[in-house]
């Protein structure tokens, strides 16, 4: 393994610093521009969610980080090191997992090789053990194709793939999307224990009141940008705002 | 019989060529995207390979069925990098067109140097002769094609279906954006991919080239039928496109034998009723 590798290994250890810090991010699909200026950080061991209407930019946004957009100009800071320019299977070795909104389940691949499909970039991801233990589903549809699987497995075969892997910063989009509300609870529990392991996870979420339940810090984003931001604690306090960016 | 039984030898001949050609050009659809219309061209250029390891550098046929494949699998993955790449994201028939060229302008180099009638290359001596079976005679070679080939094409449905590498090639057959924000160099894959489903093509030329000369053209024949047999076959499967390969094959030679005047085009009318009733083929996906 090349020592510039080895060299970020110990990353869950620190908590407290900024582990990801996005500065004027820009983005565009094609000729439309989607992400006008987007500015905030997420702290090692913390668990931060990015609220929004549909097509806020809350998805453009973690893809940016992961370097699938194109075209995106500004500054992504992973670790203190700039990531922006970057590929995305070079950030995805720097230790960022993302787990995509429409799942990215295969279907010409089985449960057993669509979990252990992302290849280990660093030491330090969970067992398999521990993988079923959060999910006992899949360990019984192992054999099963990726797609036979319900809508929960998949969510659930779409997380615990990218725990293995060793990354400790998470990138989830609306895990809990067309769940049913038991399903929602256990990503919920899911996210609280990864949290307790020590990743850092960055969530996208319509659903606030599921992000109460395991996030630390919110940020609002609307037409690109981030308008808004506040921690658990202030959540009361901003509900009124809340509702009407969320017009709910 | 003796007859029955000989064309039968010679459809299974075919199909072996017509199933490691098929099973390449669904490997590179499948990671490319390209129908990969050199891929004829980059058969003939396997034989020719063979042809100047043994008469210029006096390389024998055994480490040409090695040494071909990986020169010009490294042709191809130059072709990949330098043109191929940049069809990314295009319609089909741009791959078509530029691959289409490729051939044409391979073919014509080759055929300036050479003309159009056949170089010989001989059968080596541990393969020369023949077996008496009792209902027939078999040519060692030709059993030895048979059977190699059938080994080489369930090898590669092997790496492709049941191990890892092949799975990271499934996936990023469906989603290679998702596949790179895994950490895989799917560039670099996809590079490969092309160099492996060319291997196959040159490894084709090789084993033929004992049978049916060196000629610049042998490709260009040959891949008409070849396109006809992965319409037939169906892009999507691995298994598919070898078992669509042998099996015309055979059909073909079952046809000059009961019906000699529809042998060349026994393939093409299946073609069109497999059009007809299925448009995806046979073992496809549809798109």
């Amino acid at each position: 393994m090349p020592e510039t590798e080895m060299a970020e290994a110990p990353v869950k250890a620190a908590t407290g610093g900024n582990i990801l810090e996005v500065r004027n991010l820009q983005a565009w699909y094609g000729e439309s521009h989607i992400l006008h200026g987007i500015d905030f950080d997420v702290k090692a061991g913390e668990v931060v969610t990015l609220l929004g209407r549909n097509g806020a930019g809350k998805t453009t946004t973690l893809k940016s980080i992961m370097g699938i957009i194109g075209k995106r100009s500004g500054s992504i800071k992973f670790n203190n090191q700039e990531i922006r320019g970057a590929t995305s299977d070079r950030i995805a070795r720097m230790g960022i997992a993302f787990c995509p909104e429409e799942r990215g389940i295969f279907s010409s691949l089985d449960v057993r090789e669509n979990l252990l499909l992302p290849p280990v970039v660093r030491p330090g991801g969970l067992p398999l053990e521990q993988i079923f233990d959060l999910f006992p589903n899949l360990k019984e549809r192992l054999n099963s194709q990726g797609t036979k699987l319900s809508g929960g497995e998949q969510q659930m075969l779409a997380i615990a793939r990218i725990l293995r892997t060793g990354a400790s910063f998470l990138m989830l989009d609306e895990p809990t999307e067309g769940l049913a509300p038991v399903i929602i609870q256990q990503i919920g529990h899911t996210i609280a224990r990864l949290k307790k392991e020590g990743f850092t996870i960055l969530l996208v979420e319509q659903n606030f009141r599921f992000a109460s339940t395991v996030a630390d810090r919110y940020y609002v984003v609307e037409h690109g940008k981030i308008i808004d931001g506040f921690s658990n604690a202030e959540l009361a306090a901003n509900m009124d705002k809340l509702h009407t960016y969320l017009g709910v | 019989m003796q007859a029955l039984y000989a064309q039968l030898l010679v459809g299974l001949i075919n199909g072996s060529f017509y199933a490691l050609l098929s099973l390449g050009l669904a490997v590179i659809f499948g990671m490319l995207n390209i129908i990969n219309f050199a891929h004829g061209a980059l058969y003939m250029m396997g034989a020719f390979v063979a042809y100047f390891l043994l008469n210029l550098g006096g390389i024998n046929y055994w480490w040409a069925l090695l040494l071909a494949p990986i020169i010009v699998g490294i042709f191809g993955m130059i072709l990949e990098r330098t043109m191929l790449k940049f069809l990314t994201g295009l319609d089909h028939l741009y791959g078509l067109l530029l691959t289409f060229g490729i051939a044409l302008i391979v073919q014509g180099v080759f055929q300036n140097y050479f003309g159009s009638s056949g170089l010989p290359y001989a059968i080596p001596d541990q393969l020369k002769g023949g077996m008496n079976l009792g209902f027939m005679f078999l040519p060692v070679y030709r059993g030895w094609v048979v059977i190699f080939s059938l080994v080489v094409c369930l090898a590669t449905w092997f790496l492709i279906e049941k191990t890892r590498l092949g799975a990271y090639l499934r996936a990023a057959t469906e989603n290679p954006t998702l596949v790179r924000a895994f950490g895989i160099n799917v560039p670099r894959m996809i590079t490969l991919t092309y160099g492996l489903g060319v291997g196959l093509a040159a490894l084709a030329g090789v084993l033929s080239a004992p049978i049916n000369q060196v000629r610049p053209l042998m490709g260009a024949d040959l891949i008409i039928v070849v396109f006809a047999v992965v319409v037939i076959g169906g892009m999507g499967s691995i298994m598919g496109s070898i078992i669509t390969g042998f099996a015309l094959g055979v059909i073909e030679g079952l046809t000059k034998y009961f019906y000699p005047e529809a042998s060349n085009t026994v393939v093409f009318v299946l073609m069109v009723l497999v059009l007809l009733v299925k448009p995806t083929g046979l073992t496809g996906r549809a798109a």
